[in-house]
């Protein structure tokens, strides 16, 4: 675990991998410590955005430092089925690049089962772990300046649904009907970290 | 309240959104944290009351009943009827009468409270517009009508013409205090967390060239055009949170330094980061302003 500097208001926690980061998310989270305002878990990192008039980077490290985090893995979070249509403009060009036919990448995304690791990039965008590793691809080397709410993506070893119209550089599978992402739901995002994913293949 | 007319923008602006990390929820909040602050405090609201955050002045407001409002923030006036009320005073206002902010002398944003506070049904706990993420209130427009809350309990208003003194005041300004006119804005830094992906002759180059502000900057954040900033790494950074005030250097090289409606997480370098209160400052800096870097000297402990 290394501990970064990252201005007045926050600390930048930086561990060896995704797991790590997730077991410290969860071990920050349940120790409720004083003063910290917002955790923000990523693919390696934890960022802990903390009240300067309450407590201090310096105070919220040693407290860090001194939890037994370790072996803690995401709460489990329920378990949410998405109907996809998998026809999205980028499902050939994925196919080619793991070497296979795109009835085979549909077969591995939909029999995997997904996790919610972390949010980012925008209102209910989850970055989705699966656990099958034969689904690695790279982000397109140019991003598309607009993709629709729906789009089911893979990129860098996570899948996700774009939640609104955004840009993005992810590789489009599919789309999807389901709303990720809807303020006058409680929660409003679909997927939080710790709830299992699963795709299955819709005609429509 | 009934807005007559809006200017560039107007927004609505608290304290921010915070705890919404898990659903991917930027803080947001006002771009000037200090001229926010001691708008409320003009007005006698509690902190984190909601107040119209008005980008280069043009906003004219009606009331429906008697109120007492205050500006801050950029250096323009309040217009209430023909008389003209400096920033930094609170004043009441007699239904009907017209209520403008002009258009500043210097900074950008101006910061208009109302005792009682802006009462819209807050979104995920804030009543503030996030521009990035397109939560909460949009941006105002003529003809809206928005509904102030109860005055504060226990405050019995301040007197006509009262106005804070002291520490709140920067330069004349009721603000965190926009740069003047033709001077370099120094800001101050605390380098990291990722300060290693840059040689030590870049980073003296970050903390002595001067930048100018882009037209292109906005609430999400102050882009900079200067002496590029080149990695000395190769590779990509995964994503991860990034903070109000994070200097973050995309591949062009071109820092850009994040304001309130800053994205959850970014995937580029952060250099170092912006003192909060001068965070303020260059949320009030005007495209054109220059900008230099200088490196805090009061002793930040490793964290």
């Amino acid at each position: 675990m290394r501990f970064r500097r990252c201005g007045r208001e926050a600390v930048l926690v930086e561990v060896a991998d995704l797991d790590a980061a997730l077991a410290l998310y969860e071990g920050v989270r349940a120790a409720r410590l004083p003063g910290v305002l917002d955790l923000v878990p990523a693919a390696r990192t934890v960022l802990v955005r903390l009240d300067p008039a309450v407590t201090s980077p310096a105070r919220v490290r040693h407290r860090i430092a001194g939890l037994a985090v370790g072996e803690g893995r995401l709460a489990d979070r329920g378990t949410v089925e998405i109907p996809v249509r998998y026809d999205g403009d980028d499902l050939a060009e994925v196919a080619d690049h793991l070497g296979v036919t795109a009835d085979e990448v549909v077969a591995r995304h939909t029999s995997s089962t997904w996790t919610a690791a972390f949010a980012g990039f925008a209102p209910g965008f989850a970055y989705l772990t699966g656990d099958d590793p034969r689904l690695d691809v790279p982000r397109r080397a140019t991003p598309r300046t607009r993709i629709p709410a729906g789009a089911v993506a893979l990129a860098g070893g996570f899948s996700a649904v774009y939640p609104a119209d955004t840009p993005g550089g992810w590789q489009l599978i599919g789309r999807t009907t389901t709303r990720l992402w809807d303020v006058d739901r409680d929660p409003p995002a679909l997927l939080v970290p710790g709830t299992r994913v699963r795709f299955r293949r819709a005609d429509r | 309240m009934t807005v007559v007319r809006t200017g560039p923008r107007v927004v609505l602006k608290d304290a921010g959104r915070l705890g919404y990390a898990e659903y991917g929820v930027a803080p947001s909040g006002p771009v000037d944290r200090a001229a926010y602050t001691a708008a409320n405090r003009l007005v006698g609201n509690r902190a984190g009351a909601a107040v119209l955050e008005c980008l280069l002045g043009g906003l004219v407001v009606r009331f429906d009943a008697p109120a007492v409002v205050a500006l801050t923030g950029a250096d323009a006036t309040l217009l209430v009827g023909v008389t003209e009320v400096p920033a930094g005073v609170a004043v009441e206002v007699a239904p009907d009468v017209p209520v403008e902010v002009t258009t500043p002398r210097a900074g950008v944003r101006s910061y208009v409270a109302v005792a009682g506070g802006i009462a819209v049904p807050p979104v995920l706990g804030s009543r503030s517009t996030d521009a990035l993420g397109g939560i909460g209130p949009p941006a105002l427009r003529p003809g809206d009508t928005l509904p102030i809350g109860p005055a504060p309990a226990g405050h019995r208003g301040p007197a006509p013409g009262g106005q804070l003194s002291g520490g709140l005041l920067s330069g004349g300004l009721l603000s965190g205090g926009p740069a003047p006119g033709d001077g370099v804005l120094v800001v101050t830094v605390d380098l990291g967390p990722r300060n290693d992906w840059f040689a030590p002759r870049t980073i003296a180059t970050f903390l002595t060239a001067g930048y100018t502000v882009a037209p292109a900057s906005d609430s999400v954040g102050v882009r900079l055009s200067g002496p590029p900033l080149p990695r000395s790494r190769e590779g990509e950074l995964p994503s991860e949170g990034v903070v109000r005030g994070a200097v973050q250097v995309p591949p062009d090289g071109q820092p850009i330094v994040f304001a309130a409606d800053h994205p959850l997480t970014g995937g580029y370098p952060v250099i170092a980061v912006v003192h909060p209160r001068d965070t303020d400052r260059l949320g009030q800096a005007r495209p054109g302003q220059t900008v230099r870097f200088a490196l805090a000297t009061d002793f930040l402990e490793d964290p």
